[in-house]
């Protein structure tokens, strides 16, 4: 790794550009939380790694562009491009879990992981039919394209945005986890869903609607994230890795554990980009295997077999 | 049982046999098909010693392989090593790599040891994709100095040809081994090996280091093969396609594997001259196989041929 040069030594002691990394950290870190929140819903009720989670956020991106452009970028066309996302890929997943993934529940952890892998070749070869090779950006929605005054720094407004709407999942997430009758019989099935079939719910009915509900959240989060990056293929690949570090950082299944972890990693991410550029990744998986060393689990994890 | 293991090894030689007379039929596209497929063979073959002996499911197994390749690229054309160091050097260094990765895998089970292996193996591919001075990053590793004495295509074939083969014997016999037994042991029910005195952990390490390191083999010979080696060998979507030739195959047989490899990669070549969207195909396939083909091909003929004995 390159040395810390004098120049950014001093970069890091400007306040202002402290304050500017640090509200980019959080920014970029609920951006990814939404997403792996998703991610980490899904594996912990179905116990399924759905590798197509990084292809269907990259669709959500694709057709909240596809929005806006049809729309020619009329005011609310944005948000009416993340609504479309979320719609889409909640259809999307809706008709894979019940035409394909529904049959796979019994089978070995190797079938449904090569299932999920099989799904990511077909869409993403498949985004690539409809929307090329070419890369997209997205503007900024309207009003939001200016920034905030913080009296003594300047932030855009955007990525503030994303930061608050980051919160309200969380939150929300929370809310209907551990208060609602749905909460709770999502928390039962990833406790033992044979009790709980037992017990005369729908179990089948339960799955459906988290993956579902998961994936939406993974089109949710590339439609937010189209402003920020550039709409392109492979955007599925980068942003499944980071939704895996979240994940085994907070501990499979636990959404506050996704939370920390998505918060650390656009730490790393953020402060890695400054300190050591071009590092910034592998800083992420040092900051992962430190994490493991001490607690094998992830942050809020429990032990696979003390859980069974 | 000794009666069995008579027709495998017959087979075996009769399946060197044939390869041998391969340049005989005088086509080079065929010897260059050839010698990829035996080596995308020995890829497959050695994650199933992890996968169908072991149980566990490695997503980051490419990473052993670019290792192993990226390692014998540089020791020969960085350093100018002799191939007699080089390959060695860089078959320890999967090897070591795998012990590493290992360390931190096996201690969890399941869905933790498929995600964390998946992130190393990103992890390499992100160190092989910046680290620009020594792998050439997004460029790739170019013009691999490989010996004079196999730098010609039949030479090379049959350099393959050895080293799979001797390879392939290798694994099968820790396959058949005390070792490979209790392998499967481990995966059928870990619980129970433990408590005859097996310690798991260490077995699954074990494993995981042979795996790495008969890829990091493979991975050399593709390396002088290709005279280069890319960033892509490292990509998840190349452990993901390992992994699909070993499920097509068949995981519980030991030579099913290179089946799988040899029907995928003809397949991959045969489709790519028409169509630029292999992707596509492939996860088709792999959908048609975890719907209607648990077993893989190897399940199938066994299938089949149970139909007819009982027929007659």
């Amino acid at each position: 790794m390159p040395p810390i040069e004098g120049k950014t030594m001093s970069m890091l002691a400007n306040p202002t550009f402290l304050f500017y990394q640090f509200m980019n950290s959080i920014s970029l870190g609920m951006n990814i939380f939404i997403i792996a929140a998703g991610l980490s819903l899904i594996l912990g009720v179905l116990r399924v790694i759905n590798f197509a989670h990084g292809a269907f956020f990259m669709v959500g991106a694709y057709v909240c562009w596809s929005t806006v452009t049809y729309l020619d970028g009329a005011t609310g066309s944005f948000w009416l491009g993340v609504a479309a996302a979320a719609v889409v890929l909640g259809v999307v997943a809706f008709v894979i879990e019940r035409g394909l993934l529904h049959y796979l529940y019994g089978r070995e952890h190797l079938t449904q992981l090569l299932f999920t892998f099989a799904i990511v070749l077909v869409v993403g070869d498949l985004a690539k039919m409809i929307w090329g090779t070419d890369q997209y950006n997205v503007p900024y929605p309207h009003g939001l394209s200016g920034a905030v005054n913080f009296g003594f720094a300047l932030y855009p407004a955007y990525p503030l945005l994303l930061c608050a709407i980051g919160v309200v999942v969380a939150v929300g997430m929370w809310l209907v986890l551990s208060k609602t009758r749905w909460g709770r019989i999502i928390r039962a099935a990833t406790q033992d869903r044979e009790m709980l079939s037992a017990l005369g719910m729908n179990v089948p009915l339960v799955y459906t609607g988290v993956f579902v509900i998961g994936s939406a959240l993974a089109g949710l989060g590339g439609a937010l994230a189209a402003p920020r990056v550039a709409v392109s293929p492979g955007m599925d690949a980068t942003i499944i890795i980071e939704c895996f570090i979240v994940v085994i950082i907070g501990g499979l299944g636990s959404l506050w554990g996704s939370f920390l972890g998505a918060l650390a990693l656009g730490f790393v991410t953020m402060f890695g980009t400054v300190i050591f550029p071009d590092w910034e990744l592998v800083l992420a998986y040092v900051l992962m295997l430190g994490i493991l060393l001490w607690r094998p689990w992830g942050l809020f994890g429990v032990s696979e077999e003390e859980s069974h | 049982m000794q009666g069995k293991y008579k027709a495998t090894f017959w087979l075996s030689v009769v399946l060197v046999a044939l390869l041998l007379l391969v340049p005989a039929l005088g086509s080079k596209y065929l010897v260059d098909l050839t010698t990829e497929i035996m080596i995308y063979a020995l890829f497959a073959l050695s994650l199933n010693v992890l996968i169908g002996y072991s149980g566990n499911i490695s997503f980051g197994h490419a990473a052993y392989f670019a290792i192993g390749g990226y390692a014998c690229a540089i020791f020969l054309t960085t350093y100018e090593w002799p191939l007699i160091i080089s390959m060695p050097a860089a078959i320890v260094l999967a090897g070591l790599a795998a012990a590493f990765v290992g360390y931190f895998c096996i201690r969890l089970t399941d869905i933790y040891f498929s995600m964390l292996t998946l992130a190393f193996g990103m992890l390499v591919w992100a160190v092989a994709f910046k680290w620009r001075g020594v792998t050439g990053g997004d460029d790739g590793f170019v013009g691999v100095a490989v010996p004079e004495f196999i730098g010609d295509r039949y030479a090379f074939f049959y350099f393959t040809l050895t080293v799979v083969a001797l390879s392939t014997g290798l694994l099968w016999l820790i396959c058949h081994s005390a070792f490979g037994r209790t392998l499967v042991a481990v995966r059928e029910n870990r619980m129970r090996a433990s408590f005859v005195g097996v310690d798991t952990r260490r077995l699954r390490l074990t494993a995981f280091v042979v795996a790495g390191t008969f890829a990091g083999i493979a991975g050399s010979l593709f390396a002088m093969y290709n005279r280069g080696v890319y960033v892509e060998s490292a990509f998840w979507t190349e452990s993901g396609q390992v992994l699909i030739m070993t499920l097509l195959g068949g995981l519980y047989s030991f030579f099913g594997p290179a089946l799988g490899a040899a029907v995928l990669y003809t397949l991959q070549v045969g489709i790519n001259q028409y169509t630029e969207y292999w992707p596509v195909v492939l996860g088709t396939i792999l959908l048609i196989i975890i719907m209607f083909l648990p077993n893989g091909l190897v399940g199938l003929a066994q299938k089949i041929s149970a139909q007819f004995s009982r027929r007659t």
